[in-house]
């Protein structure tokens, strides 16, 4: 990817959701490299903030800009650099381990091969079960590698550590820090926020 | 259109993996098809009056009953947002959602209504324009269950309001159909309505994606 460095950018949003404004006034701005985690109590707009970097919702007032192009703006083939996975797993029960991870890659346009992904997660003998045999936790694992294979510049999680063990934890900070030492960009939406930090994170408080 | 590819032939593959759900519209059709003539005078001539306009309307409501989950599935467990990010046109995706749909619908309810025509005795001639007629009508029905079905994403028993949304906007589908139908029946030429069908399926097919692709973005805020 030889795209100019990432830069997301908030300046002055109001998070609604529904018919009450839950946060007034935030801004932030993260470089290449940088992660923001997104701290505070439940109800306090953690989610819906994510959603409006997504570009899922629009600003009702502010501006979020990815790259100095308002989010929403973005044209289709810019929206594979950010990859979104929100609380639910976004998995269909009904089709396999590796199904659903083809799909989210074919989605993406990124090529088929993920059997070391499905190894690293612990998957690889699940990989021809159906998701609805699956515990919890073994859905968000699947749903983290759907994550993975899209292979965006700028990460939003809501929450990636529910369900995990510890194991699960380890690998997942091992992708941040990766992630973030290659160039790229997270913002992570956690109750954990000792779990994650690392020099030079954000936090923003809600 | 490689993502057209892709979100089509995952949702056949969910479709078929769920056939039973598939089935459900189909005996529909067949049951509410097969208790008309115990209803109804069970002579012939009174039959084949009435048999066209009951094929029509039991393969009108039976394609309203499937359409009800084509977003709310997606939507419930957190897909509808993927495909909502996905690099690629939402329309584009949205219409392979339909054209999955109908292909996994429709197309075996077309190959069922020749069989339950026959038991309303309607002439053999008229068959194949029954069948030509449904072909050309079931995809812009399916584009307008889909805009209700978009229309009512975040409502938790939406098929009754899809109903009565929809069932007014496809009065004309059921008139240039039947029409098309009883031509036929009669041994007059049944082109007419046949593009009239044809064109109502162009003007959906083209601006039905672009509406229903704003009303799920809507629905999902």
């Amino acid at each position: 990817m030889n795209q100019p460095a990432g830069v997301l950018e908030a300046r002055d949003v109001d998070v609604w959701r529904g018919e009450r404004c839950l946060v007034r006034g935030l801004s932030f701005a993260l470089h290449a490299g940088q992660m923001a985690l997104v701290v505070g109590p439940n109800g306090a707009g953690k989610t819906s903030l994510l959603r409006l970097l997504a570009g899922l919702a629009p600003c009702v007032a502010g501006r979020i800009t990815w790259n100095s192009v308002a989010v929403l703006d973005v044209p289709p083939e810019g929206r594979g650099e950010i990859v979104y996975r929100g609380h639910l797993d976004a998995l269909k029960k009904d089709l396999t381990v590796e199904e659903n991870i083809a799909f989210c890659a074919a989605l993406r346009r990124q090529p088929h091969g993920f059997d070391g992904l499905l190894a690293a997660l612990g998957l690889r003998e699940l990989k021809d079960r159906q998701v609805r045999f699956l515990s919890a936790g073994q859905r968000r694992r699947t749903g983290l590698a759907c994550m993975r294979v899209a292979a965006a510049r700028l990460w939003l999680l809501d929450e990636p550590l529910t369900n995990l063990d510890s194991a699960g934890r380890d690998t997942v900070r091992g992708w941040l820090e990766e992630h973030l030492r290659s160039g790229g960009l997270a913002v992570v939406a956690t109750h954990e926020p000792g779990e994650l930090a690392r020099p030079g994170t954000i936090l923003v408080e809600l | 259109m490689d993502l057209f590819a892709t979100v089509l032939k995952r949702d056949l593959k969910l479709a078929f993996r769920r056939w039973s759900e598939l089935a459900n519209p189909l005996l529909f059709f067949l049951v509410v098809t097969a208790i008309f003539p115990l209803a109804l005078p069970p002579s012939a001539p009174e039959l084949e009056v009435l048999g066209t306009g009951i094929l029509w309307v039991a393969a009108l409501l039976s394609s309203l009953l499937g359409l009800d989950g084509l977003f709310r599935n997606d939507a419930d467990d957190g897909s509808l947002e993927q495909l909502l990010l996905s690099p690629a046109p939402f329309s584009i995706v949205v219409l392979a959602k339909v054209v999955a749909h109908w292909i996994s619908s429709a197309v075996p309810l077309v190959g069922l209504v020749p069989v339950v025509a026959l038991s309303f005795y309607l002439p053999g001639d008229a068959l194949g324009v029954l069948v030509v007629a449904l072909l050309l009508a079931t995809p812009t029905i399916s584009i307008l269950v889909a805009l209700g079905a978009a229309l009512t994403v975040s409502l938790k028993n939406a098929a009754s309001v899809i109903g009565l949304l929809i069932l007014p906007l496809c009065a004309p589908l059921l008139i240039f159909g039947t029409r098309a139908t009883d031509f036929a029946a009669h041994g007059e030429s049944a082109v007419g309505p046949l593009y009239l069908l044809a064109a109502l399926a162009m003007l959906a097919i083209s601006l039905g994606p672009i509406a229903i692709a704003a009303a799920v973005r809507v629905g999902l805020e």
